[in-house]
């Protein structure tokens, strides 16, 4: 531990976002540094890499301005912490844990290092309790339980924007049919690289939230680097209100896509070698340090769940994105655009999606008894029905028997009546209530 | 020896210390994080370091340990959980709470717990190295204790009660013997002699036991995109194979599906012994979010206590989940270390690297004379379901048995989702013989049917996309309804019910039931009756 700040002026290279600083004694790796700029105002880095006395600094904005000679680097020997308070609550901060609702900032209680630490694998507790998302399709056959993380597989064009903030509304904690206490429920929402049009959208959303809420905003202006450290801004206080407040904490991440285009151009930055389509080889880690945070702790209440929102470049689903994503969460929520131009919304395609905590969270005194039996029933018609669907383009509706006609309109009615619900939201009771009328209403079994 | 750090880049470090040789353990920093060398240039070497390098200082002590990465080979390895460097969990997650911290740990093997050592040699015996000399009951487990780090002449072994800081005895040449040793990881450990693999070993799987057996001592490898089902399958498997031993390593996997495995081990029995799960299995635990390096670790962790029960003359499973999560790590140190990349940035090692570790699998003849064996179990997890990366196809020049996991079956929920027509064991052959004997003399022949009868289907349902269901002979239908028969009720296998696991008898039972079923249908068919009777019978 250093006594007090260091501060050089050594720079040796810009290339912005890294900066190389020569002649440091006694550099920390992750260390944050202040760089002063020759106007004198200041933005934070952090330390990548150490080679002897050459330090390769990565900065937390532009570094438009910045020059080799009247600059100056000051060393803090600290790494990056959050601030963290319940005073946090309600607040809207940017991608550097500054607020920017117009209030002042609060008065932090403790600070923890942003990266955060691994969760012991034999004291995690075991995700079995139902979240309430409001969408059929969600709830009913792809259902969200405390502390997993369950991503949207969204594409170009299609409402995740609508989905994520209808999740931010709706969401209620479950406990035995009946819904938990507000004050206990936290949404998080951290926004990485939006427009000023999704910015508008989201603000509006939040004002009327009943949940509570801590947002960090990062604009598409904003800098490239803050999308990096708010998703971790963000679990950081979540892990705080989960696991020191007992709170259950719903983190919101969209959109994840930006995330790792940033974490490319950094690396490209690095002269890193590139992995496939030029992300980092070390992407699967690094999206896992931020996934593996979701979890609840053995003997303390309190949960982290996530639901980060990943857009498919060109609708692939195999791109290294959604792709490293789907290996490391519990599932999939994959939104279809043939269901989008159909008019239904959530447009939600279940047969590729998947929740694998499913199992565990749903049931008698969890959500109800009849709940696996509903979901296996319209899983199994519906997947019948859209084979059928393939075979009416060769064949034509006339050349199917009575019955495939029927699994047909199954498959319509499903997508109509229980997959589509517009801008309302349903409790688990409607949503299976729901899923037994369309079943019902083509003569078919129910549970 | 001390030294100092000089430069750091993610998980690796260098410092200038003298004397070290290329894998010797190194403490880094004052905090003293373990890292082992990779790469030494003149006084500076390069230490691949296993915990989190943030907070790390240039100019912080670093210390040569004298030795490569080890691991503590003793009773009281069952039921265990380890980190990728052995740590075990548990005592940490009390030492430490719930969250991982980067330093110290407690020993890998209780200390303080005592054992009951019961010899079968006696003093005056001369034993080779290797040779075993008495046992520990861990549990129903026999523990036998050997003489793992040379033999001779026995001076004295004690019955009795023992911890695993005692000696149990002695060689007339002065050596102590201890229960415990400890075996660099990296290094294979020595056997008499390999056999050939001629055993089965039985899943309880019915679509692997009957179409793509696994032989004790072979190599598979189930390589599937995300929701495919691997972890799923390699759980099961881990639950029912008939083994003496498991050990199970999750590499780079995920936190609560770790959580989750180890609630379900505690709770279930094994169905041959009746004891609970946990004490016959070994986990190493390293999930995505631990370190890289230790995940790179953390299988050599796993194969060396996995060939030490093999060397007490068992049957050992090895699993791992997922070796693609091994190869990742390997790249990123690779590139950390800025050596030249090949394809797709892993390093040109990668295939040397991976088939010295599977070769550490199969039936050998153990030096102490018993036989014992080691099966290896690897999913692979290709980027994008594309079987074409370095990773699948290193895995598949190395390994005997491919199960293919396919994402159309699961999307159909279709579990196990093995692709029978891409999938093969190259086993099949080698224990035809055993099947043929112990379950049924029509093993071979059934199979073949059913194979026969599941590539007629899938012709027979392109000629159905064209012509429409409608348009095929009532012998077209009999067949789609037979094959769907085999489909749903003898290759689908539902894990979380009583069907999770299958006997070979019932294996046998069961499709020869179905089989029985077609050629009768077929015969009655051609003698004139409608198909719609007899399937209504069938269903009746």
């Amino acid at each position: 531990m250093r006594l007090s700040e260091h501060c050089y002026a050594t720079i040796a290279s810009i290339k912005s976002p890294l900066l190389l600083v020569e002649a440091v004694r006694s550099a920390r790796m992750g260390e944050i540094v202040r760089v002063v700029f020759p106007d004198g105002s200041e933005m934070e880095g952090e330390i990548l890499k150490i080679d002897g006395a050459t330090v390769l600094i990565q900065l937390f904005g532009e570094s438009y301005g910045l020059d080799v000679e009247h600059s100056a680097v000051v060393f803090t020997d600290a790494v990056k912490r959050a601030p963290l308070s319940t005073d946090m609550l309600d607040r809207v901060f940017n991608g550097s844990f500054l607020p920017v609702d117009g209030r002042p900032m609060f008065v932090p209680d403790q600070w923890a290092p942003v990266t955060g630490f691994a969760i012991n694998p034999t004291l995690r507790g075991s995700p079995n309790e139902f979240i309430e998302t409001g969408y059929s399709a969600i709830d009913g056959l792809n259902t969200l339980v405390k502390g997993q993380k369950l991503p949207i597989f969204s594409a170009a064009g299609l409402p995740s924007k609508e989905m994520a903030a209808g999740i931010l509304r709706s969401a209620r904690m479950v406990v035995g049919g009946k819904e938990a206490a507000v004050k206990d429920f936290v949404v998080i929402f951290v926004a990485l690289g939006l427009t000023h049009h999704e910015y508008a959208y989201y603000m509006q959303t939040l004002e009327g939230m009943r949940t509570r809420f801590v947002a960090f905003i990062n604009l598409a202006n904003d800098a490239v680097v803050e999308r990096l450290l708010a998703p971790r801004f963000g679990l950081t206080a979540a892990e705080y209100l989960a696991f020191e407040q007992g709170m259950d904490v719903l983190v919101v991440i969209t959109d994840i896509t930006n995330y790792c285009d940033a974490l490319r151009e950094v690396s490209t930055a690095r002269e890193e070698l590139p992995g496939r389509r030029g992300y980092p080889g070390y992407m699967y880690s690094d999206l896992a340090s931020l996934f593996e945070r979701a979890g609840r702790i053995q003997g303390r209440p309190g949960s982290v769940t996530m639901l980060p929102v990943v857009t498919m470049p060109e609708d692939d689903i195999t791109h290294p994105i959604p792709d490293l994503t789907g290996y490391i969460t519990e599932g999939q929520l994959v939104l279809s655009r043939e269901l989008h131009q159909k008019g239904i919304f959530p447009p939600m395609d279940v047969l590729p999606s998947l929740s694998r905590l499913m199992q565990r969270g749903i049931g008698e005194g969890r959500t109800r008894a009849d709940h696996r039996g509903v979901a296996n029933l319209l899983y199994k018609h519906y997947a019948k029905g859209r084979d059928l669907r393939n075979l009416e383009t060769i064949v034509g509706r006339e050349g199917m028997s009575e019955r495939d006609r029927g699994m047909l309109d199954f498959a319509d009615a499903f997508e109509r009546d229980f997959v589509h619900q517009g801008e309302g939201r349903r409790s688990i009771e409607e949503t299976l209530d729901a899923g037994i009328a369309v079943l019902k209403g083509h003569g078919l079994e129910t549970p | 020896m001390k030294g100092s750090i000089t430069a750091i880049s993610g998980p690796t470090v260098t410092v200038v210390l003298p004397d070290l040789k290329l894998y010797d353990r190194v403490s880094i920093g004052h905090g003293g994080l373990m890292g082992e060398v990779v790469r030494m240039e003149r006084e500076r070497a390069v230490v691949q370091v296993y915990e989190d390098t943030r907070g790390l200082g240039i100019g912080e002590p670093a210390r040569g340990l004298e030795k490569p990465l080890t691991v503590a080979l003793g009773p009281g390895l069952l039921a265990r959980i380890f980190d990728g460097l052995q740590r075990p969990l548990e005592p940490l997650g009390e030492a430490q709470g719930p969250f991982i911290r980067a330093g110290k740990a407690p020993a890998p093997l209780e200390p303080e717990r005592s054992w009951h050592f019961v010899p079968v040699k006696r003093a005056g015996e001369v034993v080779q190295p290797g040779e075993l000399l008495g046992y520990a009951e861990e549990g129903p487990f026999r523990h036998w204790i050997g003489a793992f780090n040379g033999g001779g002449t026995l001076a004295e072994l004690r019955e009795g009660p023992f911890t695993v800081q005692d000696p149990i005895g002695a060689f007339a040449d002065g050596r102590r013997i201890h229960a415990v040793h400890e075996w660099p990881v990296r290094t294979p450990r020595p056997y008499r002699r390999k056999l050939a693999p001629s055993e089965p070993l039985v899943t309880g799987q019915r679509c692997i036991d009957f179409f793509f057996p696994l032989a004790r001592g072979g190599t598979a490898i189930f390589p599937g995109g995300f929701g495919t089902g691997k972890t799923v399958l390699e759980q099961t498997i881990t639950k029912y194979a008939d083994t003496d031993v498991v050990v199970y390593v999750g590499c780079g996997e995920r936190g609560n599906e770790m959580a989750e495995m180890l609630e379900e081990f505690v709770t279930l029995t094994d169905p041959g012994s009746g004891q609970p799960l946990t004490t016959r299995t070994v986990m190493v635990v390293n999930t995505s979010n631990m370190p890289v390096a230790a995940r790179e670790a953390s299988i050599y962790t796993a194969v060396t206590m996995a060939e030490y029960f093999r060397d007490m003359g068992y049957h050992v499973l090895f699993l791992a989940d997922s070796i693609s999560r091994w190869a990742e790590a390997l790249r990123e140190i690779s590139s950390a270390l800025e050596e030249m990349p090949g394809e797709e940035g892993y390093p040109t090692y990668l295939s040397s690297r991976l088939s010295g570790f599977v070769a550490r699998s199969g039936v050998v003849e153990t030096r102490g004379g018993r036989i014992g064996s080691l099966t290896m179990i690897l999913s692979v997890s290709p980027p994008g379901g594309d079987f074409t990366e370095p990773v699948t196809q290193a895995c598949l020049r190395n390994t005997g048995a491919f199960l293919m996991l396919d994402t159309a079956l699961a999307h159909r929920r279709h579990f196990p989702a093995i692709n029978w027509f891409q999938s093969y064991s190259l086993y099949s052959d080698a224990v035809a013989d055993f099947f043929a004997e112990t379950v049924s003399s029509e093993w071979g022949a059934l199979k073949d049917e059913c194979r026969a009868l599941l590539q007629r289907e899938e012709k027979l349902r392109e000629v159905a996309e064209i012509v429409g269901a409608e348009g095929l002979e009532d012998e077209g239908h009999l067949l789609m309804h037979v094959a769907e028969q085999v489909r749903q009720k003898f290759l689908c296998q539902n894990a979380y019910t009583e069907d999770a696991y299958s006997s070979l008898d019932q294996t046998h039972r069961r499709i020869r039931e179905i089989l029985a079923f077609y050629r009768h249908a077929e015969k009655r068919l051609q003698a004139g009756e409608s198909l719609e009777k007899i399937l209504k019978e069938a269903t009746a």
